[in-house]
């Protein structure tokens, strides 16, 4: 099956709730090995998207196969190959961290259970909570045992659902550690987040709003694509410029970081002709590159006012 | 790793595990299956009385004569007696009390009629299946009455006299079962059906319900595990708290009541397992049903006030109108308290037994093909 291009190869996939669309049209390629970032802002139906995936909920319509198995007729099997993690914490908060990881191991029937586990609660440092209950672990550490659960039995692809939301910095930095060397050995990773720093480590990644699919591709890709201009404006004083360069004409977005200001637009020409009072003189200027943050933001002000 | 088999051993075990250590750890829960018994054991020390008509009895007569024929006709007219038919010999008659089917059996000795005639008092027997004694002690104390006063009319004339002094005919009463009439005899082995219906169908009804409420189906559901194994691994720890449950009923029944227990024990212990097994279904079907907790006891409650009320451990079962009968023939419950009461005070065996066992099994056929098919394997 790892001879097939594609390791998620969805099309036109569409689910509505209610007579609500919430995902719509959708279609999608993931390669082997690739780690896919999947953003979007809250609702725009990521969840749902994954879920349709992974058999735990059906599509409207649409059709396509992930790992090689068809999503709508095979979800046994793929469900015996993947590695799913939940948005919400859906372990069992009465059974202790050995005990939850056990089960799951049992379930997918793990060889050699009792030293996979060991092994992979040390590997994922959670060694120290072996007995405790898994209801009464912080939620950072709920997190990785919800992680460690769906790698116990290797899957070849992981489709991960906000796996780093409420996880410190450094638990965040081995977590990708983590999925880059399971990429380096073939393993796919599906990957919902908020935070643009996982966004930029993607392969390639893909944004949603409204259940439609903006944008995809790599992270120069996607902001090339955007055709947003931005220009960066630093010196002393320079936020309490924020309002009036909100207000001029071919300004978009304005957005302070540290003692910079990002002022972007899509009609290059207009923005440079109303910024060149600040150009030059007391704050020093450079244009620079869109960042993702600011075409995400873009794109879904777009796709609001359609 | 298999994806394909429709049942796994392994994926089953690992359910039981789960299931176990959970039930473990919730310990008020735990308590309660324990407590539940206890506490219905002593509320229900006391009998509800009920006046049930059209009991269905058979004759055994040896002799047919006007006389005979007034008294069973005497019978059928007063409410409390539906005369099913006549056999021929006392052992058919008793078969029949014993399976159940029959509440009385009236035997007619041969030479009735002469003895009456020549005033020397004959008796007439009345065997009643006294397990339940409300079931049985109106219409026993009305038969005395009726079989006198169905004589009266044709002791009339010449005969007259012998209806002066003495009585012209003697009643025995014959209680077979319970002949003392201690109501705790026949409320102890029934509530063993009734704890038991009560405490499975609710934390069952539960089981899927709270992995939904908990959020934690989500990862089940994304899991390779099959219907049949998350439903049976569920069961499977409630069928051991179901038999804690019988073992304290039988022993506060044993050595707190003193209910006689004459019958088969292993017998009864093997053909509860069906009767749990029944009442985990149900529950099952309902916490496949229901969208949260509460409408997963609200319906164990639907199930259990017609199964309480309408089995014959509330109110006797041939004291019920038909269409009530109709709805407690379909309980299982109904038909373990006839076995429960069957085995243990009438010492019944499995023969005996068998009309009431297939009815039970048939529900819980239905019950868990119901659960099975409602079993949702997606979220929507
Ligand atoms: N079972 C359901 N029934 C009805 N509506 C639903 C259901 N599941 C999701 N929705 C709706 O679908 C939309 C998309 O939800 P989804 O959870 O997929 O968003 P999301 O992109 O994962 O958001 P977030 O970033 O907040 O996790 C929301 O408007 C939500 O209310
Ligand atoms: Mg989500």
């Amino acid at each position: 099956m790892s001879e097939a291009p594609y390791v998620i190869d969805v099309r036109h996939l569409t689910k509505s709730f209610a007579g609500k669309t919430v995902v719509n049209n959708l279609s999608l390629q993931v390669e082997p090995g690739e780690i896919y970032g999947f953003l979007g802002p809250n609702g725009s139906g990521k969840t749902t998207f994954i879920r349709m995936l992974c058999g735990l909920l059906r599509p409207d319509a649409g059709s396509g196969s992930c790992l090689g198995y068809d999503v709508l007729a095979e979800s046994d099997r793929i469900k015996a190959n993947i590695g799913y993690m939940a948005q919400r914490f859906s372990l069992y908060e009465d059974l202790s961290v050995r005990e939850n990881l056990i089960f799951m191991g049992r379930i997918y029937g793990v060889p050699d259970l009792d030293a996979a586990v060991d092994a992979m609660l040390e590997r994922m440092q959670l060694t120290p909570f072996t007995g405790q209950l898994a209801g009464t672990l912080s939620g950072g550490w709920k997190q990785r045992l919800a992680l460690s659960a769906c790698l116990l039995h290797r899957p070849r692809l992981l489709l991960l659902d906000e796996p780093t939301a409420g996880v410190d910095p450094k638990a965040r930095r081995d977590f990708w550690d983590d999925i880059y060397t399971l990429a380096a050995q073939g393993v796919t990773s599906l990957i919902s987040t908020h935070y643009m720093d996982e966004a930029e480590r993607c392969h390639r990644l893909a944004y949603l709003a409204y259940g439609n699919l903006l944008t995809s591709g790599t992270a120069d890709e996607v902001i090339r694509a955007s055709g947003l201009t931005t220009w960066s404006l630093s010196g002393k004083n320079v936020h309490a410029l924020a309002p009036r360069l909100k207000a001029l004409a071919g300004v978009e977005q304005v957005v302070p970081f540290g003692n910079v200001l990002h002022i972007s637009g899509h009609d290059a020409a207009r923005l440079e002709l109303s910024l060149q009072p600040f150009l030059h003189g007391e704050y020093s200027s450079q244009k620079t590159e869109a960042n993702l943050e600011e075409v995400f933001i873009s794109l879904m002000q777009q796709h609001k006012v359609i | 790793m298999g994806a394909g088999a429709f049942f796994s051993f392994r994926r089953f075990r690992a359910m039981v595990g789960k299931e176990f250590v959970q039930m473990r750890r919730d310990r008020i829960t735990f308590a309660m299956m324990i407590g539940i018994p206890i506490l219905q054991m002593i509320i229900f020390g006391f009998a509800i009385n009920a006046d049930p008509k059209q009991l269905p009895t058979v004759i055994v007569a040896a002799e047919h004569s006007t006389y005979s024929r007034a008294i069973i006709a005497a019978m059928q007219n007063s409410a409390y007696f539906r005369v099913v038919r006549t056999v021929a010999s006392e052992a058919e008659a008793d078969l029949l009390v014993e399976e159940g089917r029959v509440q009385f059996v009236l035997s007619i000795p041969e030479q009735f009629s002469r003895r009456l005639l020549r005033g020397e008092s004959p008796a007439l027997l009345l065997t009643a299946d006294a397990t339940d004694p409300a079931a049985t002690s109106n219409a026993v104390g009305a038969f005395r009455q009726l079989a006198e006063a169905a004589l009266a009319r044709d002791l009339e004339g010449p005969l007259h006299h012998l209806r002066r002094g003495k009585a012209p005919l003697e009643v025995i009463v014959h209680p077979r079962f319970n002949p003392e009439a201690i109501t705790q005899y026949n409320i102890v082995p029934g509530l063993m059906g009734v704890v038991l219906t009560m405490t499975l169908v609710i934390i069952t009804a539960l089981a899927m319900t709270r992995e939904r409420e908990r959020g934690t189906m989500e990862n089940l559901l994304s899991t390779p595990v099959k219907p049949m194994e998350v439903m049976i691994g569920k069961i499977m720890p409630y069928i051991i708290v179901g038999y804690v449950q019988v073992s304290v009923i039988l022993l506060a029944g044993r050595f707190l009541f003193r209910v006689p227990m004459i019958g088969n024990i292993p017998l009864l212990l093997a053909v509860s397992l069906l009767f749990i097994a029944a009442n985990l279904g149900v529950g099952l079907t309902f916490s496949t049903i229901a969208r949260n907790q509460l409408q997963a006891v609200q319906m164990a409650f639907f199930f259990f006030l017609p199964s309480i009320l309408l089995s014959g451990f509330m109110f006797p079962f041939r004291g019920m109108p038909v269409w009530a009968q109709c709805i407690g023939e379909i309980l299982p419950l109904t038909h373990y308290l006839r076995i429960v009461r069957g085995i243990l005070l009438k010492g019944n065996d499995f023969a005996h037994i068998l009309p009431n066992l297939w009815p039970i099994a048939l529900f819980l056929l239905v019950a868990l093909s119901i659960g099975l098919k409602r079993y949702r394997r997606t979220l929507d």
